[in-house]
């Protein structure tokens, strides 16, 4: 399997609550994968652990087989939830010293933060305080501190969070780049349209527990099929009684309508036509927004 | 791991640490300004110490009218035999003498035929002054007795000057004079204020990186043993800096213009036990500083949590600045200047003034070296059970016992 990245039966308890609970999953070398759930869910916590800023109960993290150790760990760009940086440090010194403590020399080090400032569109404020930046740029510069010392595993924790759509896109590049150079990539994100462009597998959390973890096809196709049917002319109800189908959205003239195995489509269509006109009447799958809506609910009902 | 060629001693790391705090402190306006300040107010103490000192010139002006001047030469001798330095002056006449002493010019005038002591003052007579004149008086009279009697006064006076006294001590003395008191405070002063301002720099670093969050990411890559050592070491040696150049340059200012007639070798040696006592003091409490501060996440509740050890620093130094002048061999002191808590800032103090055992100033060094890897296992604890916990303040006794 290579140089991928494991986290094997990883459990963590505060007390009475179960923050993990024998959560695994892997990255392959070379794959992004998208890391979803609730607020809670215990993302943060799994990244931590990997990490080893927080220590598991139990399970392991191992990385081409071995088990993570701080050697392992100054090889990981990362980037926390929590955003920090020095205030009063200039950016390019704050980004030399990051990536010293990650092993460069001083030669090295100054030479990627050239780089990774230019990339991410920060050069011209290596001589400002971090403080004194826009939070977009703050943002920029943390995460040119996950990549100034050219990690070998990527774990990021909401990299998309509070980014304008041009540095959304620069982010999405640089992860696909740097997948394409065979590093494995894991990213948290609530923005499940962009995990759904990005990432080769997802995982969805849930209380501590892995649910759902496949392909974004495969987690698309899992979902049965979806009818999405506009009719100006529908009213409300209009496609209740036709067998095997369930009404999942309707809304104006959009009605979204998801098929069990074997329902008829075209009777679909009849029933849709008997109201009116018909502009648009297509097959798709779920999106991973309705699959991991329906995750969640289902964790209400629990 | 075969692909990494990132490898780094673990003292490799702890040094980074500490370059970055040298590098953002000695920079910092702060660290400039305390360390200008300081310089500049130990400078004007020397000079004004050397003013004091060096030309303070006599105790008292005496002048002399008329017939009185036969007495000047007496005068001079019998004063210097009592320890008292009389400048003289002649007088044109009675009348101009008296004038200048309602002036306030002269401080008495000796009048009368040179056979006997008549003093004109302008209110009353100083008390030293009265006794000098008083013994000048009293050999006025012996030297007539012994003409009188058909002796030699110059041959009397000759054997009398002779005559001494032999002193037998049964204590050993303690060998420190005004000067070596000076020195002792403003060592107790260097010392307090270094471990002031130089402790709750740590405990500012160590809550910084806890409230900008970048402990997290720092603590991704190093260990939180090495962030603290690193941040301890790096503003020690700040520190250390700082008392280098403040102590050498004062040290040096005061003998080079003489407000200090101590021997190089003593100068010396105070400013070495200066930096022994800053070093220990410094590294035993920072420790604690770190520890208590890993336990709050705002910089407004820093100086809540580390008050207690803060009180022990003040309360040291407030003792010694109050009583060792005073009282240099005080038992309390002694004592005290022994116990680690106290040591960095009593000891210095009685070290500059002098006269402390050997055996005393071992053991005060023995026991803080001894306290130190105590320190550095809790506070290690301490610090790593609590800095990743931001938001209320953590208990001590969670941090000390989760693990």
């Amino acid at each position: 399997m290579g140089r991928q990245l494991e986290i094997d039966s990883v459990s963590k308890r505060y007390g009475e609550v179960v923050a993990l609970d024998r959560m695994s999953f892997s990255v392959a070398a070379g794959e992004v994968f998208g890391f979803v759930g609730s607020n809670g869910a215990g993302k943060t916590t799994t990244m931590r652990i990997a990490l080893g800023v927080l220590a598991a109960d139990s399970g392991e993290v191992r990385y081409s087989g071995a088990v993570v150790d701080q050697e392992t760990r100054r090889v990981i760009g990362y980037m926390p939830e929590e955003r920090g940086l020095y205030p009063k440090m200039k950016v390019g010194e704050q980004l030399t010293y990051l990536a010293r403590l990650h092993g460069l020399s001083s030669g090295q080090a100054r030479k990627a933060v050239g780089e990774w400032t230019e990339r991410l569109g920060v050069a011209q404020r290596v001589g400002d305080e971090v403080q004194k930046l826009s939070l977009g740029n703050q943002q920029r510069v943390q995460l040119a501190a996950a990549l100034v010392h050219d990690p070998q595993i990527l774990v990021l924790d909401e990299p998309f969070s509070g980014l304008d759509p041009v540095a959304v896109d620069v982010m999405s590049k640089v992860l696909l780049d740097k997948a394409a150079d065979g590093v494995p990539v894991v990213f948290s994100s609530h923005q499940l349209d962009l995990v759904e462009r990005l990432c080769h597998r997802v995982g969805i959390v849930r209380g501590g527990r892995m649910v759902a973890c496949d392909t974004v096809d495969a987690l698309r196709d899992g979902g049965g099929v979806r009818l999405v049917v506009e009719a100006p002319g529908a009213g409300v109800g209009w496609a209740e009684g036709i067998a095997g189908v369930t009404v999942r959205e309707h809304v104006g003239a959009r009605t979204v309508l998801e098929l069990a195995e074997g329902a008829d489509d075209q009777a679909v269509l009849r029933a849709a036509l008997a109201t009116g006109p018909v502009s648009e009447f297509r097959r798709g799958r779920q999106s991973l927004t309705e699959l991991f809506r329906s995750v969640v609910s289902e964790e209400e009902q629990a | 791991m075969s692909g990494s060629d990132v490898r780094m001693s673990a003292w490799g790391a702890v040094g980074l640490v500490a370059g970055r705090e040298v590098n953002t402190r000695i920079r910092s306006k702060a660290f400039l300004a305390t360390t200008g300040v300081t310089l500049l107010v130990l400078v004007a103490f020397t000079l004004v110490m050397k003013f004091l000192s060096g030309t303070g010139g006599a105790d008292a002006t005496v002048g002399f009218a008329g017939q009185a001047s036969a007495l000047e030469a007496s005068l001079k001798a019998t004063a210097t035999s009592v320890g008292q330095e009389v400048e003289t002056r002649a007088v044109g006449d009675e009348a101009q003498g008296r004038q200048q002493v309602s002036d306030g010019d002269l401080d008495a005038l000796l009048v009368g035929d040179g056979t006997s002591v008549q003093v004109v003052v302008k209110e009353d007579l100083d008390a030293q002054l009265r006794t000098t004149l008083t013994v000048l008086a009293g050999n006025i009279e012996l030297n007539r007795q012994i003409v009188d009697l058909g002796g030699d006064p110059g041959q009397v006076n000759q054997r009398i000057g002779q005559a001494a006294i032999d002193v037998r001590p049964i204590e050993a003395p303690r060998d420190f004079n005004g000067e070596q008191m000076v020195l002792g405070m403003v060592a107790g002063i260097l010392i307090y204020m270094s471990l002031l301002i130089n402790g709750q720099s740590v405990a500012q670093g160590v809550v910084e990186e806890k409230s900008s969050r970048v402990v997290e990411l720092l603590l991704a890559t190093i260990q939180p043993w090495q962030l603290m050592a690193g941040k301890v070491l790096g503003i020690g040696a700040v520190g250390l800096l700082q008392m280098g150049v403040i102590g050498g340059v004062g040290m040096g200012l005061a003998l080079a213009v003489g407000a200090l007639t101590i021997e190089v070798s003593a100068a010396v040696g105070t400013v070495i036990w200066l930096v022994v006592w800053f070093l220990l003091g410094f590294v035993a409490y920072s420790l604690v500083f770190a520890a208590l501060a890993a336990l709050v996440s705002r910089q407004e509740d820093v100086g809540g949590v580390i008050m207690p050890p803060l009180t022990l620093v003040i309360l040291g130094y407030v003792l010694g600045i109050s009583i060792l002048p005073g009282d240099p061999g005080n038992q309390l002191v002694e004592v005290l200047s022994m116990v680690p808590l106290f040591a960095p800032m009593l000891m210095p103090m009685r070290l500059a003034m002098g006269g402390v055992p050997a055996w005393q100033a071992g053991l005060a060094v023995v026991l803080v070296v001894a306290l130190i890897p105590v320190l550095v296992w809790l506070s290690g604890r301490v610090y790593r059970n609590a800095v990743m916990r931001s938001g209320a303040k953590v208990k001590l006794t969670d941090a000390l016992r989760s693990a």
